[in-house]
């Protein structure tokens, strides 16, 4: 499994690319952290989740 | 006040000295916010992301407008560098406003680590604004840690209660050589005018127009209190007495006699 913004979720042997279609985000809104390392978005395709990784997905919002 | 008077910060120019925040109030009332507010620069925060919200900030700030992410949510200068690399990586520019804090009271933020934190950050090339308690000896050391200004606090974060540190800010003004950013703990224009004619190089505001009556209007009427300071101060302001009074009106040709 891997954990997703503190949620599991079945991703293991998928690409980052291939996970996020999977999902409602907007790939140009958001950032992706891999096991505290960001995964730059030329890496999405090849970077493949392994079992027990642990990915933060962020966004902007409004702060002050 | 001389033709060209433009807030420098990290070698980007801008003609507006009112710092926006964006939090606490609706998307939808960011465009007429920063219309009125004359707002050149708006902060953002960096959270997880949601799925279920189709709605992203970005598509309501206006063109053109300069970003500012903020490492709230850091409590220490780890944490805000972790934040501060996500929100570049975001896409949205290079600045970035160092928000460090341990206290979940009173919000106050730590020096130290916000020192730590300006020094990683300005060596990655990021244009770094530290949020600090107004202390001389902190400031020297995030001006040579690489910050781009300094942003002293008023008073508590969202307290509108004004310049509780007035003294300290001006010491700050003084004696650093960066612009003076004041922010957090500003609630009326007034304040953050008297903050513009001690020579605050620009003010940010966010609680103050959140928790206002009519949102656009309280903008506008920050924008005219921070021109009109900043008018004061390029233009000098008159002396006060310590005691006694000074007529206005000539000392001759009274009708007596």
């Amino acid at each position: 499994m891997v954990k997703v913004n503190g949620i599991e979720v079945d991703a293991v042997g998928k690409t980052v690319s291939e996970y996020i279609a999977t999902t409602e985000y907007d790939p140009k809104r958001i950032a992706v952290e891999r096991n505290g390392d960001i995964v730059f978005k030329s890496q999405y395709d090849v970077t493949v989740l392994e079992d027990g990784d642990s990915l933060e997905i962020v966004s902007f919002v409004g702060g002050g | 006040m001389k033709k060209e008077d433009k807030l420098i910060i990290g070698g980007h120019e801008f003609n507006s000295r009112f710092i926006l925040g964006s939090g606490k109030y609706s998307m939808k009332l960011i465009e007429a916010a920063v219309k009125d507010a004359g707002a050149e620069i708006i902060t953002l925060a960096v959270r997880r992301a949601n799925t279920k919200e189709q709605e992203n900030i970005l598509d309501y700030i206006p063109e053109g407008v300069t970003l500012l992410p903020n490492t709230s949510g850091a409590r220490n200068a780890e944490e805000a560098v972790r934040i501060a690399r996500l929100a570049r990586e975001l896409g949205c520019g290079n600045f970035v406003k160092v928000e460090i804090m341990r206290d979940t009271k009173y919000l106050l933020p730590d020096n130290q680590e916000t020192i730590k934190a300006t020094e990683i950050l300005a060596k990655e090339g990021f244009v770094v604004m530290p949020y600090m308690y107004p202390d001389l000896n902190a400031a020297r050391d995030m001006v040579n840690a690489g910050a781009a200004t300094i942003m002293p606090l008023a008073s508590p974060i969202g307290s509108n209660k004004g310049l509780a540190t007035k003294e300290f800010i001006q010491i700050l003004i003084d004696e650093i050589d960066l612009p003076i950013i004041v922010d957090a703990g500003i609630g009326r224009p007034s304040q953050a005018c008297e903050a513009m004619e001690m020579g605050a190089a620009a003010i940010m505001a966010n609680t103050a127009l959140a928790t206002a009556g009519d949102l656009p209007m309280m903008a506008s009427a920050f924008r005219q209190a921070i021109e009109a300071g900043r008018k004061a101060y390029l233009s000098g302001l008159g002396r006060v007495l310590t005691r006694g009074a000074s007529a206005s009106d000539p000392l001759t040709g009274f009708l007596r006699d």
